[in-house]
């Protein structure tokens, strides 16, 4: 029995539908749970993968 | 309005100033520790980007269990180089536990909450709710050319 965390405190995952996503593109790999009860939304969690990062170009010392 | 990746231009500046300590090797600094950097989330409606200058409370999410500010960075590997790349990158996850973060949220802003608040990047995601859950923030790898931080 795996408990989920909800808006109504703690409840049985198989008492909930469980609804799963994915974006895959080239700024993040994301994935997301999302549990409903009775069409209510009483659970969403989200893992972001960053891929990109920030690049600073042309950062120089010029000694003279 | 929308928020942009970037690297924040006053970051660069404060770099040539040695403002930011991200290890224990700070020979700036008169304290031999490294300075703490924070992780805060801002709406989607929000303007986070290179312009932004330091960390401020206006677009960032509100909701249960998130706290003004954001959350402490991990920070256990000290910058470094591989050829003429620099680069640092969080060393775990970014974890926001047991959030309800109802209104759209888009970027991540980080920055220095020991040297005044002042920005360093804003990182930016498919918008995002979370319900009674929790939201994770992974880092690419800590190499030259994919870390979270590169100067090249």
């Amino acid at each position: 029995m795996a408990l989920v965390t909800t808006t109504k405190g703690e409840m049985d995952e198989s008492l909930l539908d469980k609804r799963e996503g994915s974006i895959d593109n080239d700024n993040e790999l994301t994935r997301w749970v999302e549990y409903w009860l009775d069409g209510e939304l009483v659970h969403r969690s989200v893992h972001v993968h960053l891929k990109q990062n920030v690049f600073s170009d042309g950062i120089a010392a010029m000694l003279a | 309005m929308a928020n942009t990746q970037a690297m924040c231009t006053s970051f660069k500046v404060d770099l040539l100033n040695a403002v930011h300590a991200f290890s224990s090797s700070n020979p700036a600094q008169t304290a031999s520790t490294a300075n703490t950097f924070k992780a805060a989330l801002y709406l989607a409606s929000a303007t986070v980007n290179a312009s932004t200058t330091a960390y401020s409370s206006t677009g960032e999410v509100s909701g249960t269990g998130y706290t003004a500010g954001g959350i402490t960075v991990t920070n256990a590997t000290a910058p470094t180089s591989s050829g003429t790349t620099a680069y640092w990158t969080p060393s775990a996850s970014l974890v926001y536990s047991g959030v309800t973060l109802a209104t759209a949220f888009d970027a991540v802003l980080i920055y220095n909450s020991t040297q005044s608040n002042k920005a360093v990047s804003v990182h930016t995601f498919g918008s995002q709710t979370v319900t009674a859950g929790t939201f994770t923030l992974t880092m690419p790898s800590n190499a030259a050319g994919t870390a979270l931080l590169n100067l090249a």
